[in-house]
């Protein structure tokens, strides 16, 4: 009883189409984000699909500054602000907290799901620390959910560890003389969570621009016991400079070229989703041109950057062991 | 597992205190165990860390049942409890030197979300250099910013003071963290004989810890810490402030309890007095520092020497008043730093600045003198003590402070 107590869950059957998706809503109105602002949506559908038995843990960034206000809040379910670098220590801290209280008998026992989200700055750079470490703690049980809208896009822009290759932000501006200032390429942090914490039983990617398939991917995370995580590729007029209507078709364009693969890790086993699956069975990508040059972001690229960034998405599908996952590839014998 | 689970602390039923041979360190995890602790989160840096080896033993061995996090540095430690505390879990955290500094960002915001959480702060020298002895910057780095904090000088009073320190924090009127400072070494790892009270006096001590309207659960869905700006964050500063004034009744309150509850305790839980009521000069250190001085005092006391030691416990909040009263009797001070504070004011340490702020509007302003003592673990010796003892008595006569801030036991 006390094993099967420790990492009981929600269970939290997959919405089986739109139609089937519950009506109440617990991110509301009463925040202040961008209009055409993916990562407003990407908290609603989370938590949406997450329920009223949850409780948020957001960390510095967008989704704290612009949905928090004092004296007003989007969140009716339970919330609270964590530090930048956070998010892992808030869900461990969080789950460590009401397990110990009921397993102790001094709160009503029962699976309250724990959610930590955080940006790309608060998840891939500051925060991957402790990300892995709770990662590890497989008998807490938790998801932290990185909203990757490729900046720190709350503090004016400036370029991450998630930022792609060449973009314009404030801090990597095209000049007259060095054209390209980041020409760092973006970390792959699902796959590295997924394949360097061996205890944690899932791991996915998402985008909301699928969105009936992002929240069943929430609520699968949710169910399984232990520490999840999920990687949203979120589409920022802001940050991208494009026009707010264009962020849905953005979403698509990301996985379509190839770009941002949807999958999950559930228990060692990958899995592709969607039009991330047709390309690996073998469908064409569309061009990542017709992806950048929507973005203001990338309007100074020449026709030899578009090349380069072709040629390393190009890479990830024919060349990497598990495509647009794993960037290893095997040795040939005798080299 | 199952059964082992619904019983709490097993280990402190026994119904009498026990006496045991224990370490400063070993002294907080009786303590800890006895107030029925939930989560705590280690992470290694000596001198603390032994206090995280003895929970960790309590807790192997069943005699208490809480959370037990490793986590992956100081920054991550701090920020488990803060998260654990806030679904209302009884929480515990440390460190020491660099490590405190290393979870600088977490501590500055547990007081303003009012968290009650006790720390132990194994007091080391920051680096660099390296260095495993004493100093009390580390804690001192936290002093404006709403945490609590004391400072003890024997194993028995670590266990006591843990035991107020939870009924104090948890206190609705307070709600604040407190740290706990124990010199590195000379505290966390020295032996000595401690009453441990039985779990029932425990119980009727410390009540339960209740996060009440503050708590995040799902049957409370409140937004907690959302971005204020300058709409609000004065009046929520001052908030904290009146939280830390009204600190200083339910210090009183505690400590009167806390006597009549183990029939032991201090009257003043402010600070220590040895042979100050008829001293000329009144000494001052924070900590172990109170050993070498003691002596060195009865050895002055034989030869007709009139001096005495106040060694305060509570930096925070700091007890003015009673401070000036008791200080003013004196015909010259001497506040002994562990610490340094370079470019402050006469170039003295943290304590003897502090000392003068509060003599400021007294009536009675008797010459004070500060020394630096001790930094990095250095041995305190008696003829440190008679050194700072001499100036003070020369200054008793004249009347007059020298300025400058003596360092003794130093290499010129």
């Amino acid at each position: 009883m006390a094993e099967a107590f420790a990492n009981a869950t929600q269970i939290l059957e997959p919405f089986r189409g739109v139609k089937k998706v519950t009506l109440e809503e617990y991110f509301t109105s009463g925040h202040r984000t961008c209009q055409g602002c993916e990562s407003a949506l990407v908290m609603k559908l989370m938590v949406k699909a997450a329920g009223p038995r949850t409780i948020v843990l957001g960390a510095t960034g967008c989704m704290y500054v612009a949905n928090t206000t004092y004296y007003t809040t989007p969140w009716v379910v339970p919330w609270m602000h964590t530090q930048l670098g956070s998010s892992g220590s808030a869900a461990l801290g969080t789950s460590a907290g009401l397990k110990a209280l009921m397993r102790k008998g001094k709160m009503k026992s029962e699976p309250i799901n724990v959610i930590a989200f955080c940006g790309d700055g608060g998840g891939a750079d500051m925060g991957l620390g402790a990300i892995s470490a709770t990662l590890t703690h497989k008998e807490y049980n938790s998801l932290i959910l990185m909203y990757d809208n490729e900046s720190y896009a709350n503090t004016d822009i400036q370029l991450s560890g998630s930022t792609p290759y060449g973009a314009n932000t404030t801090f990597s501006p095209p000049g007259s003389v060095r054209r390209l200032i980041h020409t760092r390429w973006k970390k792959n942090t699902a796959a590295m969570l997924a394949a360097g914490h061996t205890e944690c039983r899932y791991v996915a990617t998402v985008d909301a621009s699928y969105a009936v398939e992002m929240m069943n991917k929430v609520r699968k995370a949710l169910s399984i016991s232990g520490p999840t995580f999920i990687h949203s590729l979120d589409p920022c007029p802001k940050g991208w400079d494009y026009d707010p209507m264009l962020s849905h078709e953005l979403g698509e364009l990301a996985v379509e070229t190839g770009v941002f693969p949807l999958y999950e890790v559930e228990d060692g086993v990958l899995r592709y989703y969607g039009k991330t699956k047709a390309i690996v069975e073998g469908r064409a990508r569309k061009p990542v041109r017709e992806y950048l040059l929507k973005q203001g972001r990338f309007a100074h690229f020449t026709e030899e950057d578009l090349g380069y960034f072709q040629s390393k998405v190009d890479e990830m599908w024919e060349k990497w062991e598990l495509p647009g996952v794993i960037p290893f590839k095997k040795a040939v014998a005798g080299k | 597992m199952a059964l082992e689970t619904k019983t709490p602390a097993a280990g402190a039923t026994a119904s009498d205190d026990r006496e045991m041979l224990i370490s400063g360190s070993e002294a907080c995890a009786e303590a800890l165990t006895l107030a029925d602790l939930d989560v705590v989160t280690a992470y290694p840096i000596r001198p603390y860390d032994t206090v995280m080896q003895a929970i960790a033993k309590k807790i192997a061995n069943g005699q208490l049942v809480a959370e037990y996090i490793v986590a992956e540095g100081e920054h991550s430690q701090f920020e488990v409890v803060k998260h654990a505390s806030t679904v209302g879990a009884r929480v515990f955290c440390g460190s020491s030197g660099v490590g405190w500094m290393y979870a600088m960002e977490c501590l500055t915001v547990t007081p303003p979300l009012r968290v009650p959480m006790v720390a132990m702060v194994g007091n080391r020298a920051l680096d660099d250099p390296g260095a495993f002895g004493v100093e009390h910057n580390d804690a001192l780095s936290v002093r404006d910013l709403g945490w609590m904090l004391i400072w003890v000088d024997t194993a028995q009073e670590m266990l006591d003071t843990t035991l107020l320190a939870y009924r104090i924090a948890e206190d609705r009127r307070v709600f604040l963290p407190i740290a706990i400072s124990a010199d590195g070494a000379f505290l966390t790892h020295s032996q000595a004989i401690v009453q441990v009270p039985s779990k029932a006096k425990v119980d009727k001590f410390l009540p339960p810890y209740n996060r009440g309207d503050l708590l995040l659960h799902p049957d409370n869905p409140i937004t907690v810490a959302p971005q204020a700006n300058e709409d609000w964050v004065i009046e929520i500063r001052r908030q904290n402030n009146e939280a830390m004034n009204r600190a200083y009744t339910v210090i009183e309150e505690a400590y009167a309890d806390f006597r009549k509850t183990f029939g032991r305790g201090p009257e003043n839980p402010w600070f220590e007095e040895y042979m100050t009521e008829d001293a000329d000069v009144i000494l001052m250190g924070m900590g172990t520092i109170s050993l070498p001085f003691k002596v060195g005092i009865r050895n002055m006391r034989a030869k007709g020497m009139k001096v005495g030691l106040i060694r305060p416990r509570w930096f925070r909040p700091f007890p003015t008043e009673k401070m000036v009263t008791a200080l003013q009797r004196a015909k010259a001070i001497g506040v002994i730093d562990r610490d340094y504070s370079f470019g402050s004011p006469f170039g003295s340490g943290v304590v003897a600045n502090e000392i003068r702020a509060a003599m400021y509007n007294a009536e009675k302003r008797p010459p004070l003198l500060s020394f630096i003592c001790g930094l990095g673990g250095r041995e305190v010796t008696l003829e440190d003590v008679y050194k700072a003892t001499d100036l003070c008595l020369e200054a008793a006569k004249s009347g007059k402070s020298p300025l400058k801030t003596q360092w003794l036991g130093v290499r010129e």
